[in-house]
């Protein structure tokens, strides 16, 4: 199906079933431990054995020697698979860093080696006793140090204007221009990589937790050199991803090696520190951000420029993109520059480049607002813009931005902030804040399989997957509306590379494409069941477990006859992205307490206000949008991954030392969604809403911060540290 | 981790004979934080004596008024018992401060006392460290140092002991009972029961090889104001930045311990004397030879900062 005109009214209108607030299906499998992880796979009459990855313990250098004979002579041991004796390999489409082979060190923990044994614990312990004999090099590991050396990357749109933005800013009768950081963050999800490979001949089967199944699909035929088509990949449960998943990791090339050098099935799961030094990361960022505003607050100049650094032929944190966007001015620039490091590959994490984006943009407009005087939810107001500021032909689609703030400052009774500093509750200085949310809504075709049987009963099959979102859930309720079934008579199969390939899950555009793809198979199969009862298909209306025309009615079953009845389709999109521009809105109102003695803040409440298109399920999406507010939360309080420059390396590789929020961190959080539909998006008028409620969410904290305690902290994440020196006396 | 031999003891005297008689030997109690050391080999036991089951787990009244605590008394029971809870209120908020629910469940009072730093180098085997590998170099100085010790430090180690509870039994004035393998006990003050790093950071507490908490024991109550104050960047499931442990009468005078600045609980008691004259004094002579490194500086400020909230507190 080609979606390249707006949608009618269609069957999804009718909205039965989508958009009600059922509970996940797979809900009770996940609950009752029935729902398989990848790690957990197990066939009971396979021997498994177990892999365990070797990390490399320099930044940056050559493996001279590596001496395997002490683990090769271990107990249990079966094979050692070494990165040299693999060889160089080509690497994945989507991969900046290799992932195994060859004798150069990248980065601290690149894989150089993996220890098959009989048990896990065998493999553990073999895997100590490996000495590599390395030529350490120099290693640039600071960006702050790096930003001189940054250059404007080749591809990936890095610079952007409209107007004379240098001449505007000067003449501009207030301004505004300050500085920023975000550190790098780590997507510290609760699964970790993990992948079971078996061989049988030459074609691999692969159970791992995957993101994006026809992406890592690809990009494990390439490393491998193997055809694409001899590669069975499986990732039907998946513990959360945040984008640590869209594209291939080493364990999947760690297990296949192994597998194959062990010749029999391997189970390798990455440890929790390969989690931050192994694994991709959010990269840290310097921003700088200037404005200039007439004194009734309208933008006549607005710039943005983020610096930030990666591997060679990495690509930058996209930090400015919603500041091309986001607000009115018509004199503007946006720049990115890239300089090299040795960190660690750093790649997406959940709203690349707005999460981070916003942290700087977010703040930089409280500051402007307060300088002009005006309160900040109305300077976002007065700014807004229907138009793509930088292209003023290309309309937005749907925008709402407006309703957002103003829904939110009454639900959150915004009126009663103070001036900073000025409220206080015993030991607690307490202080609101306000940010905008906005994330582009992106679109990947999306394809689906529908099959109707005999009892009635509709499965959907695509290789679309469930990270934690809901997509099992949405997906049903999509092939339930569009067959006019309740929810219990459709069963979803996911994350099989079997199926046809889907959108995937990242970017926030999974829930609209997948369902979108869903929407364009069932149509098939409705053309389908009409055919085959010679329905005129204008006129058919399927309802109720029954396919109706005219006076004729046939339950679906029935219809399907003996062999069943299937429709298959993907969803391709015109251009209406490029003449509309199409995003989502929202605003983050936060409430904090800061404790006046040790500056330690605390949430007191949050509310997420969104604009997200047709919400597909409050329930599901209200989840995602609570975990991104709680997502926001740490990255403004807490989460940090600590760079050692001497020695090239994220220091705090654990869920102890890299802190993301706790239960306790979180009290009140609350999740109103705008009613509206986008009919450009998609038949499905929705749009994404998973990353939007984490873009925004640290700048309202920390301007909350702010105007509890008169503070302005422009370095995330905003310690106690970073405080006490500007609290009151309290001895 | 390595393999080793496991043991369930059948007396105290078999434990600590058992542990003397092999020098790579350790004791297991709870094994909160002895199984995560042994699965990165930073602990490499060849040998497990299992010293639950010895009947270590009771808490008595002592003779003039205190309280013996059992060294295999878990934290749960112990921060939830009647006593400790109406008398020594500082060490129940100290416990519930540490870990979570399921790790206090398993921790023991001995074990907490002997838990290891969490310093991010200790915990990283590529990475040089004296108290893991003597002599290897600390990487923490001049490397990720926010959290680590400001005071007592030397040039080998920087690390802090990470224990709420530790806090607590340092300003309540404990006494660590032990077992030594000839037979003999002894009784140790806990202030001079862990060690600063000096040149051998590895080596944490006065106990001799095969030597073994049976009990600690707390003196008569103090009566006053109990306050555990600890600082942290999240709400729970943290270890302290900084921590004050304090018990505070009502003419002002008392005592203070400090956590998060050294490698021990830090307890100065000249500086319980200052107490009534507020926290800035208090805190100069806890923190008068303090060396921070630039990353924790601010923890000077704000040990004067939380014993000023404290002291406050106490007054309220």
């Amino acid at each position: 199906m080609q979606f390249d005109r707006p949608a009618t009214t269609n069957p999804i209108d009718r909205l039965k079933v989508v958009g009600q607030p059922i509970r996940r299906i797979d809900g009770q499998l996940k609950t009752t431990g029935r729902a398989m992880y990848a790690y957990e796979w197990h066939d009971t009459n396979t021997p498994y054995a177990y892999g365990y990855p070797v990390g490399a313990a320099i930044a940056k250098g050559r493996i001279k020697s590596i001496d395997i004979s002490a683990a090769e002579k271990a107990p249990g041991v079966l094979a050692v698979v070494t990165a040299p004796e693999v060889g160089e390999r080509k690497k994945g489409k989507f991969n900046t860093a290799k992932l195994f082979g060859g004798d150069q060190v990248q980065h601290y923990h690149q894989a150089i080696a993996v220890v098959v044994a009989e048990t896990f614990e065998q493999a553990r312990a073999a895997a100590t006793l490996i000495s590599v004999d390395y030529a350490e090099e120099k290693g640039s590991f600071d960006l702050r140090q790096a930003m001189d050396t940054a250059v404007k990357p080749a591809s990936g749109d890095p610079d952007s204007g409209a107007g004379d933005f240098d001449t505007a800013f000067k003449a501009a009768p207030v301004t505004f221009e300050e500085s920023y950081s975000t550190p790098d963050q780590s997507h510290a999800m609760m699964e970790p990589h993990a992948s079971i490979a078996v061989w049988e001949g030459d074609e691999l089967t692969l159970w791992t937790s995957s993101q994006m199944i026809d992406w890592w699909r690809s990009d494990l035929a390439t490393t491998l050199d193997v055809d694409k088509e001899k590669i069975h990949l499986m990732s039907p449960f998946i513990g959360g991803g945040f984008g640590g998943k869209l594209f291939l990791r080493a364990d999947a090339v760690l297990a296949a090696f192994a597998a194959k050098a062990a010749k029999r099935p391997v189970k390798v799961a990455l440890p929790r520190p390969f989690m931050m030094n192994n694994t991709t990361h959010r990269p840290a960022t310097i921003q700088r951000v200037r404005i200039g505003a007439q004194r009734d607050g309208k933008i006549t100049a607005i710039a943005h420029e983020s610096w930030s650094g990666d591997q060679p032929g990495g690509q930058p944190e996209a930090a400015v993109m919603q500041t091309r966007l986001l607000y009115a001015g018509e004199n503007r620039m946006t720049a990115m520059r890239l300089a090299t490091l040795d960190l660690p590959e750093g790649n997406a994490m959940r709203a690349p480049g707005e999460a981070p984006g916003l942290m700087a943009l977010e703040i930089a407009m409280d500051e402007m607002a307060e300088k002009i005087g005006i309160d900040p939810v109305e300077f976002r107001i007065i700014n807004d813009t229907q138009v793509d500021p930088e292209k003023t032909e290309r309309p937005f689609s749907y925008r709402n931005l407006i309703g957002c703030l103003k829904t939110g400052a009454d639900h959150f009774n915004w009126s009663a902030r103070g001036r900073p500093g000025s409220r206080r509750e015993g030991n607690w200085l307490i202080g609101m804040g306000v940010a905008a949310a906005f994330r582009n809504n992106i679109h990947f075709p999306s394809g689906a399989r529908v099959r109707l049987n005999a009892e009635g009963v509709v499965t959907v099959e695509t290789d679309m997957t469930d990270i934690g979102t809901g997509s099992y859930t949405i997906i049903a309720q999509t092939a339930a509306e569009m067959m006019g079934l309740t929810i219990d008579k459709v069963a979803v199969q996911l994350g099989d590379s079997r199926f046809p390939v889907s959108a995937g899950s990242g970017g926030q555009f999974g829930a609209n494409c997948s369902t979108a793809g869903v929407y364009a198979a069932c149509v098939k199969l409705r053309e389908a069941v009409s055919q085959k009862l010679g329905f005129n298909s204008a006129d058919v209306i399927f309802e109720n477990g029954e396919v109706r025309s005219g006076n004729r009615a046939v339950p679906l079953a029935e219809a399907a006859g003996s062999k069943g009845l299937v429709g298959e389709d993907t969803i391709q999109w015109g251009n209406l992205t490029e003449t509309h521009q199409q995003s989502t809105f929202g605003a983050h109102f936060v409430e904090v307490g800061v404790d006046v003695a040790t500056g330690e803040s605390r949430i007191r409440r949050m509310l997420a206000v969104c604009a997200a298109g047709r919400i597909l399920n409050p329930v599901t999406a209200r989840s995602q949008v609570l975990g991104a507010m709680t997502m926001g939360a740490g990255g403004a309080l807490s989460e940090e991954l600590a760079v050692d420059t001497r020695r090239g390396f994220f220091v705090n590789h654990d869920l102890a030392g890299y802190e993301v929020p706790v239960h306790a961190d979180i009290p009140h959080q609350e999740v109103i969604f705008m009613d509206e539909t986008d009919p450009m998006s998609s038949p499905m008028k929705a749009k994404g809403v998973g990353e939007l409620g984490l873009c925004g969410v640290s700048a309202a904290i920390a301007n909350a911060i702010y105007n509890a305690t008169g503070i302005r902290v422009r370095h995330y994440p905003i310690t106690l540290d970073k405080l006490i020196g500007g609290l009151p006396d309290v001895a | 981790m390595r393999a080793f031999t496991y043991e369930r003891a059948s007396s105290v005297e078999a434990a600590a004979k058992a542990a003397a008689s092999n020098p790579e030997a350790k004791f297991i109690a709870g094994g909160t934080n002895l199984l995560d050391l042994m699965k990165l080999e930073i602990e490499t036991p060849t040998h497990l004596i299992d010293i639950n089951g010895l009947g270590l787990d009771k808490i008595e009244t002592t003779a003039d008024g205190g309280l013996r605590i059992g060294a295999l008394v878990r934290n749960t029971d112990l921060a939830a018992h009647e006593t400790v809870r109406r008398d020594y209120g500082l060490l129940s908020r100290a416990l519930v401060a540490g870990a979570s629910g399921q790790l206090r469940n398993r921790a023991t009072t001995a074990g907490n006392l002997l838990q290891r730093t969490r310093c991010p180098y200790f915990y990283d085997t590529n990475q040089p460290c004296n108290k893991r590998q003597p002599g290897s170099g600390c990487s923490a100085i001049g490397g990720f140092s926010r959290q680590h010790a400001v005071v007592g430090t030397s040039d080998a180690c920087i690390a802090t002991h990470p224990s709420d509870m530790a806090i607590a039994m340092s300003a309540l004035d404990a006494v660590v009972e032990t077992a030594k393998s000839d037979g003999s006990r002894r009784s140790i003050p806990i202030a001079d029961f862990h060690r600063l790093p000096g040149d051998t950071p590895h080596i944490e507490t006065i106990l001799e090889s095969g030597e073994f908490i049976t009990a600690v024991v707390l003196p008569p109550p103090f009566g006053g104001k109990h306050i555990y104050r600890k600082v942290r960047d999240r709400a729970s499931y943290a270890f302290a930045i900084v921590s004050i442990g304090a018990v505070i009468q009502q003419d002002g005078t008392g005592r203070v311990a400090v956590g998060g600045v050294a490698h021990k609980p830090w307890r100065i008691e000249a500086a319980d004397t200052e107490l009534p004259k507020g926290a800035r004094v208090t805190a100069s002579a806890l923190l008068a030879d303090a060396r921070p490194t630039e990353q924790n500086r601010f923890k000077i400020d704000l040990v004067e900062r939380a014993l000023g909230a404290v002291i406050a507190e106490a007054r309220d």
